[in-house]
């Protein structure tokens, strides 16, 4: 195949004969040229590549890949074996990315993981996926499959010195799981709580071992920056940051759904041309630009590019880049509980400010939500959010619980009070109105038949 | 224990032997064994094992898992009670899994969490009297551009509406048939 430079380098193989997941289709759109590349070159060769290509971690926390592989200890004395982990175990509220790329291209991540292997050493690759996707084990059942018959899984895989295999572990479900090192914990067969850091899993990780944990999309990214260079992957970011993303914009738009992109494209330009813009009758009152634990961003915040660091200097986070739109029906309240309930019910219960805060965060929002609240909730509300603050944790959960919390008391604060003032859920009430109406006339159209079975 | 059913469920009958395992169970749990390179990184998949036999995970499952594998009941119980998808509780043969994730919710699932609810008359976490369904909502199940989804049978549906409900529930209960 002729070396064209893609501009969307993980979505290019995905094409609508529906059969993007299988090695031949693959193969045929360029795929594993990387890897072969990767065969050619030095370790040191591979991971300065890695670092100069500055790509940023896709999980959320955005941490330089590069950086973070050149902990691993190399050379022929470094503890063996290696372990590669693909965290697929998506279960970020809002976050749907992942899904997309583990059922259409489940042999970019098999390509991504022997990359990795090539680069670090590494003899034993694991995907830990999330559980409820189904689709995603069959088609990655599947590839592996083909990749063993193919030889490409194996000992001295292709002729060369690498010798590589993958496992495919299906969780049981938990979002603290997403932890690096509480994944780690999970797969030993223990409770997933986080463990204390250092020592890093690049140094000791799964059964003590030097391991590196990564998320699907980084994963992605690696045969094409090895394919077509570093200078090609950082220039197709817009901005500052490398690369292209998988963006996603979920809630009352007219096209929800996921786009690769550039890095650093504006958020206007993502709500409004590509998931069409807010659904008649409904406007934008704010949005959570990277997922569930990233804080509010409002209005005049749209032509803030999507680049770590810019979302990170408006007081947010791009988080996984899929974008929850906050609609002016909707109650923000109601919206921040659903979020705390969440990270309440899937704390791990290890350290207090999770496991005591976030359920008491809950039960003040659902107070305030009632109509019972008072305006000292508020202030013990924002209490809460210090309290689970980075620092006072031993990991990211509470602190990322907490950020949707702390940014709707700042932009929507009017709202929280309302719901004292007036003893009430204002949207709760226009909205049963509503209801009510609807009913009646859907009563009226269908003859009775429809109301029968609610 | 408090938190056992009041009524007596039917459960899957699995035919074991004297170690409590059957022949099935023991040969999967033997190949885990053999892939892992330390005997406690089998429990999770162990478990999954036998509930997929089961449905579910027994004292009974629990303490034969314990002997057959030399792994201690209480770090066995520890995992199985940690994770949403073990279930320590009979259920019923089809587990319903709507959404409540924010996405979900924004787009209207809370109304259609209730209407299964009515449907089925169980509440969350309930199984019906006939067995068939089991009720339980999960978080994010990763589908927000297709909001409300379900998962129920391996199976995800999407952009679920009220009326649809009953031939749902209708279609899905044939597997019991």
């Amino acid at each position: 195949m002729s070396q064209t430079f893609p501009h969307n380098p993980l979505t290019r193989f995905i094409t609508s004969d529906e059969a993007s997941w299988c090695l031949q289709q693959y193969q045929n759109h360029g795929g594993y040229q990387g890897f072969r590349k990767s065969l050619e070159m030095s370790q040191g060769q591979l991971l300065d590549t890695l670092k100069e290509s500055n790509l940023r971690g896709r999980g959320g926390a955005g941490f330089p890949t590069g950086l973070k592989w050149s902990f691993v200890p190399r050379g022929d004395d470094a503890p063996s074996p290696r372990y590669l982990i693909v965290n697929a175990d998506e279960m970020e509220p809002g976050a749907f990315k992942d899904r997309m790329l583990l059922e259409k291209t489940p042999h970019q991540i098999i390509e991504g993981l022997l990359v990795g292997a090539q680069t670090l050493g590494a003899s034993i690759g694991y995907i830990f996926l999330r559980g409820d996707y189904y689709l995603a084990e069959e088609r990655l059942t599947q590839a592996l499959n083909e990749c063993r018959d193919a030889k490409l899984l194996g000992q001295n895989i292709l002729g060369s010195e690498l010798s590589f295999d993958i496992h495919l572990h299906t969780s049981a479900g938990r979002y603290i799981c997403g932890e690096e090192t509480a994944l780690i914990n999970s797969m030993e067969g223990k409770r997933a709580t986080p463990r204390a850091k250092p020592p890093f899993p690049q140094v000791a990780g799964l059964w003590g071992k030097p391991t590196i944990v990564n998320n699907v999309e980084t994963f992605c990214n690696l045969p094409h920056i090895i394919n077509f260079g570093p200078q090609w992957f950082k220039e197709l970011g817009r901005e500052d940051d490398a690369g292209t993303k998988i963006f996603g914009v979920s809630g009352r738009v007219n096209n929800p759904g996921l786009w690769e992109l550039p890095m650093g494209t504006p958020i206007r330009e993502i709500i409004e041309q590509h998931a069409g813009g807010m659904c008649d009758g409904y406007s934008l009152k704010g949005f959570l630009p990277g997922g569930g634990s990233t804080d509010f961003l409002v209005e005049k915040h749209l032509d803030v590019p999507m680049d770590y660091d810019a979302i990170g200097k408006q007081g947010s986070r791009m988080g996984t880049g899929t974008i929850i739109i906050l609609d002016d029906k909707y109650c923000p309240v109601s919206m921040v509980l659903n979020l705390i309930k969440f990270f309440a019910q899937e704390s791990c219960g290890w350290c207090t400010p999770c496991r005591d805060g976030l359920p008491w965060a809950q039960v003040l929002l659902e107070k305030i939500e009632r109509g019972e609240g008072e305006l000292e909730d508020i202030t013990q509300l924002e209490e809460l959010c210090r309290f689970a603050a980075p620092g006072n944790t031993f990991c990211a959960l509470a602190p990322g619980a907490v950020e949707p919390l702390q940014s709707a008391l700042n932009y929507f604060r009017e709202d929280f009070e309302s719901h004292i003032t007036q003893a009430c859920c204002p949207f709760h009430a226009k909205q049963s109105l509503k209801l009510d109406a609807d009913h009646s006339r859907s009563m009226n159209t269908d003859g009775g038949e429809s109301h029968e079975q609610v | 224990m408090a938190n056992r059913p009041q009524q007596a469920i039917p459960i899957a009958l699995v035919e074991t032997d004297a170690s409590g395992l059957s022949e099935k169970e023991q040969h999967g749990i033997d190949a885990l064994i053999s892939h892992s390179p330390q005997l406690a990184g089998i429990t999770i998949d162990a478990l999954k094992l036998i509930q997929a036999e089961r449905g579910w995970i027994s004292d009974a499952s629990l303490n034969a898992l314990s002997i057959y594998t030399n792994i201690p009941v209480a770090d066995l119980d520890s995992v199985a009670t940690f994770y949403n998808l073990i279930f320590r509780q009979p259920v019923g043969t089809i587990v319903l899994h709507p959404c409540d994730g924010i996405s979900c919710d924004l787009m209207g699932a809370e109304h259609i969490r209730q209407c299964l609810s009515h449907h089925l008359n169980i509440n969350a976490g309930e199984t019906t009297a006939d067995n068939h369904f089991t009720l339980i909502p999960l978080p994010c199940l990763g589908a927000c551009d297709k909001a409300p989804v379900m998962i129920a049978n391996k199976q995800l549906f999407e952009n679920m509406t009220e009326t649809e409900i009953p031939e749902l529930i209708r279609a899905l209960g044939e597997v019991n048939k």
